[in-house]
């Protein structure tokens, strides 16, 4: 989960799905401490007024949460964290479906095809 | 909004048929990163001169803290001009205590840790090094005064693209929340993501001021890509 922010898109949106896969992913543990705005902001190469919106916003919808003394930490809550995780899945498999459509694919092939690579995969 | 320099009707005329100032408005805030951006001879080291009291306006002021260009200015300003103006047979380790005697604000410390971590001998003489590496001291001297406004005229153009993260890492890390950095570059897609806004100029006029994340949100293109299409030739 490097910072790959080549997208022409707002920075903090790029940097907030970043964060947000670490959290998913484990990287940042449940309870766990954030690094610094600016240390965060150093590492991706962003400004840090950019790596702190980002940062808000997480904590917005309640994936971040600030503690007044130790700065900010993951949140603890695991059904949050699950929710998240589906869906980014969700919105993974509904750009999927739109570009086999585009493709020509219909909805059996598309299963059919999935259900094959998935058995080369195991 | 916290002010730090407010430039009025600024307007410089170097032969009587060339204006490289035109009547130029701008306000520039605090504790901001900003990207001068704009095509060549479009008045960007014209602006950065009459900034530091290098140029006098033919009309228009600079005020920065509310004060004309003057001593008082140059205390809180830190530049990097475009070219290097170094005495080459002096050593790394010179420059530094010439900086410290010229500037009270200067943090030798960070200097030198900068420079170690870009492998640059302070024993070196100046002639001996190259020209990217003079122009990564030369960085290295302005960011490590503690000023409230840091100036860099093209600090990036000379030098390879692994100093050059390494110097916009620096540049995010060692500014304090005050301060503002106000730099010109050609290297936009270098640089965009560590600035906060942008400033268009072309003509001597400014033509844009915005964040970066607006550029990006309401007209769907990196700063870059934008640039290029303001100023398609």
């Amino acid at each position: 989960m490097a910072w790959n922010l080549n997208s022409d898109r707002p920075i903090y949106a790029q940097i907030l799905e970043v964060i947000q896969l670490r959290i998913i992913s484990g990287r940042y543990r449940p309870g766990e401490k954030i690094p610094s705005v600016r240390d965060l902001a150093a590492e991706a190469g962003v400004n840090p007024n950019t790596m702190q919106k980002a940062l808000s916003e997480l904590e917005r919808n309640g994936l971040v949460e600030t503690q007044r003394t130790s700065g900010r930490m993951v949140t603890e809550d695991m059904e949050m964290i699950q929710e998240t995780r589906s869906k980014l899945a969700r919105e993974q498999v509904s750009e999927f479906i739109d570009k086999m459509k585009e493709l020509g694919f219909s909805k059996e092939e598309v299963v059919e095809l999935l259900e094959k690579m998935g058995g080369e995969d195991a | 909004m916290n002010v730090l320099a407010e430039i009025t009707n600024l307007t410089k005329i170097y032969d009587k048929n060339k204006m490289a100032l035109d009547h130029m408005n701008l306000t520039i805030p605090r504790g901001k990163i900003i990207g001068l951006l704009g095509p060549n001879g479009s008045g960007k080291t014209t602006l950065i001169k009459l900034m530091n009291g290098l140029l006098e306006a033919t009309e228009g002021e600079v005020l920065i803290n509310g004060c004309r260009p003057g001593p008082e200015t140059k205390s809180v300003i830190s530049y990097l001009p475009e070219r290097t103006y170094f005495q080459n047979n002096m050593k790394v380790s010179e420059l530094i205590s010439f900086f410290c005697d010229f500037y009270k604000d200067f943090r030798p410390e960070r200097a030198r840790q900068m420079l170690a971590n870009l492998n640059i001998n302070e024993d070196a003489k100046l002639k001996t090094l190259s020209k990217g590496t003079k122009e990564k001291v030369q960085l290295i001297m302005v960011m490590s005064r503690e000023a409230q406004l840091y100036v860099l005229d093209e600090p990036i153009a000379g030098v390879d693209p692994a100093a050059r993260d390494y110097i916009l890492r620096t540049i995010i890390t060692n500014y304090n929340e005050n301060a503002t950095v106000l730099l010109s570059t050609h290297l936009i897609s270098d640089i965009e993501k560590v600035l906060d806004e942008v400033i268009f100029i072309r003509s001597g006029r400014v033509i844009l001021q915005d964040t970066v994340e607006n550029i990006r949100e309401y007209r769907g293109k990196s700063v870059d890509a934008y640039f290029r299409e303001v100023f398609a030739c």
